[in-house]
């Protein structure tokens, strides 16, 4: 069982009810849940989205787009139904925190789910979990046998005459199908491979009708949004990024963990003082701010950094999804190099060739490179292929894997250089990694 | 084809299948959820699984392997009764995943993708279970057993075991 931490600098809004059985429907409603569903659906979808525009919460799934403008892209009438889906493909390395919600708040996830409902005028909406998230799936699909027993699902929710309906739906396996059209596509039992855009799933979505697409921790945070009001929320947070963000923090701390932390909280902070610092007294050498995809920062750059999209923008790197990897000075910034790619390699879904093709020879140089067969010229190589898959894909995989790559050659390339001419790499422990 | 006559799911499976195929505004959507509970009943998509589950969509099994192959939790042949998952990916790579896989290889005899003689045991070496502040995790089916050492491994071992023998006993009871 995932272990719960907690700090005092915790601001706990979306993880205010974990630990505290909020998956059992009666002790959420005890705890003010499906207040919130129920003052939307009083309210109504302007009122609504108005309170998401004013809070400021931007997707938690990584890009960042603001939530309410995100509703109100939807045409208000459609020909074809509408739909909501929420994004619980959680597969980017280093991100754990829909693990939790899906764990400890299930019900959140649902009544988030109804408001957005309630936002665009839809009346379906899915809730899918990646395949190996099975014993989250069956508290979820419990989560929801028990709203419609309740009436709060249904042809009738609340009693009104409003109809909405969730189904829960579980993926096989695949990184890809957490960029939205892939994740459309799969839903609709096809490959996960990503769709060009435009038109956009606001217009065109799943089964060609209206969708919108949210991550689980932006849905799990819609009820909290309401419940506090828009401007209360975004007060918590820094300008722009409103409320908070669920920081899960791994690699070489002393204290992992997912923690709740307002908007623009100083990243050093995250990693000395509510992580612990680095484990074993050991220096630090790296961190990846947010899952595994977004560049590296060095000790000097995460000083007075703070931990919100634009910030971290900024420094040249991304917020992403609030994976923070800590990496110690004892860490050969060549394997994990290698090891970030290798995972972009298998799951690049080869619908693209500059992605197809791009990580393929990425995970090949690197690998010659980390068994000490590298040359100058290859390092060059890896730049100059990182640079020309960035943009030139339908989904941002291929930047996934560029990005972080020309981080690691840039931040390190004296590193890189320590590995030419036949010289062991000064970190190794598992040479067979660097068999080809 | 009816169901109850033809299928090679149990009855429960099929009853089950029969419901998850009206569920959706689509039939297909159907169809990845549908492989993988069939995988957990069959242990692996053999040909018999394929050709079931693309009657009960109504598309064509080739349409069907086309999607299946895609997702990496679905396999074209057995696995072990247990199959060992072990996340090397970077967070469980810095917190001494590879060590943690080496004990696993060391302890069952086989490599990524083996299937142990007894077929108790396969072990695979996979991509982020999504257990990231819990290094290093694996899962063994589909439970989760995180914060490891070297160490654990015959015990989690032992303990699985122990459970194909009891189920083994009380099928041929």
């Amino acid at each position: 069982m995932p272990k719960l931490v907690s700090h005092p600098d915790e601001v706990k809004i979306v993880t205010r009810r974990f630990g505290q059985g909020a998956a059992n429907i009666d002790k959420y409603i005890e705890l003010g849940g499906y207040d919130s569903a129920k003052k939307c659906l009083a309210q109504g979808p302007d009122w609504i989205i108005n309170e998401m525009k004013a809070s400021n919460l931007r997707g938690r799934g990584g890009a960042g787009f603001p939530t309410g403008m995100k509703w109100s892209f939807v045409p208000k009438q459609s020909p074809k139904a509408k739909y909501v889906l929420v994004n619980g493909d959680e597969s980017e390395p280093g991100t754990c925190k829909d693990h939790l919600i899906f764990l400890h708040d299930p019900h959140a996830v649902i009544e988030g789910t109804i408001i957005a409902g309630l936002a665009i005028g839809s009346k379906l909406g899915f809730i899918y979990l990646r395949g190996e998230y099975r014993y989250l799936l069956e508290i979820m699909e419990k989560a929801v046998a028990d709203a419609y027993a309740k009436g709060f699902l249904g042809k009738n929710i609340f009693g009104s005459d409003t109809e909405f309906q969730i189904i829960t739906q579980s993926g096989a396996g695949a990184y890809e199908v957490g960029e939205e059209s892939a994740l459309m596509e799969s839903l609709e039992g096809k490959r996960g491979v990503p769709r060009i855009k435009p038109p956009f799933p606001a217009v065109v979505g799943l089964y060609g009708g209206p969708t919108v697409i949210n991550n689980a921790e932006t849905i799990a945070t819609v009820p909290h949004v309401i419940a506090m009001g828009g401007e209360a929320y975004a007060a918590v947070g820094s300008p722009r990024n409103g409320g908070t963000r669920l920081f899960g923090v791994s690699g070489h701390v002393e204290r992992p963990g997912v923690y709740e932390l307002p908007m623009g909280y100083n990243l050093k902070k995250i990693v000395y003082d509510v992580a612990g610092g680095v484990r074993g007294g050991r220096k630090l050498k790296a961190v990846v701010p947010g899952g595994s995809s977004t560049p590296v920062l060095l000790p000097e750059e995460i000083e007075s950094l703070g931990m919100d999209f634009d910030q971290v923008g900024k420094a040249g790197s991304m917020l992403g999804s609030g994976g923070v990897v800590v990496i110690d000075d004892q860490t050969c910034i060549v394997e994990f190099a290698l090891r970030t790619i290798s995972f972009y390699q298998h799951e690049s879904c080869g619908w693209c060739i500059p992605c197809r093709e791009g990580t393929d020879w990425l995970k090949k140089s690197l690998t010659r490179f980390h068994a000490g067969f590298g040359t100058a010229k290859d390092i060059d190589n890896i730049q100059y292929l990182a640079e020309n898959m960035m943009g030139r894909t339908f989904c941002p995989l291929g930047d996934a894997a560029a990005m972080p790559t020309l981080g690691f050659v840039k931040k390190f390339r004296k590193e890189f250089e320590d590995h030419l001419n036949g010289k062991l790499c000064p970190f190794a422990k598992h040479t067979e990694l660097a068999v080809v | 084809m009816s169901s109850e006559t033809m299928t090679i799911f149990s009855p429960k499976v099929a009853a089950r299948f029969d419901a998850l195929v009206q569920k959706y505004p689509v039939k297909r959507s159907a169809l990845v959820p549908m492989l993988l509970y069939a995988q957990d009943e069959v242990g692996y998509l053999s040909d018999a699984v394929i050709a079931d589950v693309a009657a009960r969509i109504g598309i064509t099994e080739l349409e069907v392997r086309n999607v299946a192959t895609y997702y990496s939790m679905l396999r074209f042949k057995p696995a072990g009764k247990f199959n060992v998952q072990v996340c090397t990916n970077i967070s469980c790579m810095l917190r001494g995943a590879y060590d943690l896989f080496d004990r696993f290889q060391d302890e069952l005899g086989v490599g990524h993708k083996g299937v142990t003689p007894d077929g108790v045991f396969s072990l695979e070496e996979v991509e982020c279970i999504g257990a990231c502040c819990w290094a290093p995790a694996i899962q063994v089916n589909y439970d989760f057993h995180d914060d490891l050492t070297p160490d654990q491994v015959p015990a989690i071992l032992d303990t699985y075991r122990g459970k194909a023998k009891a189920e083994g006993t009380a099928a041929h009871a």
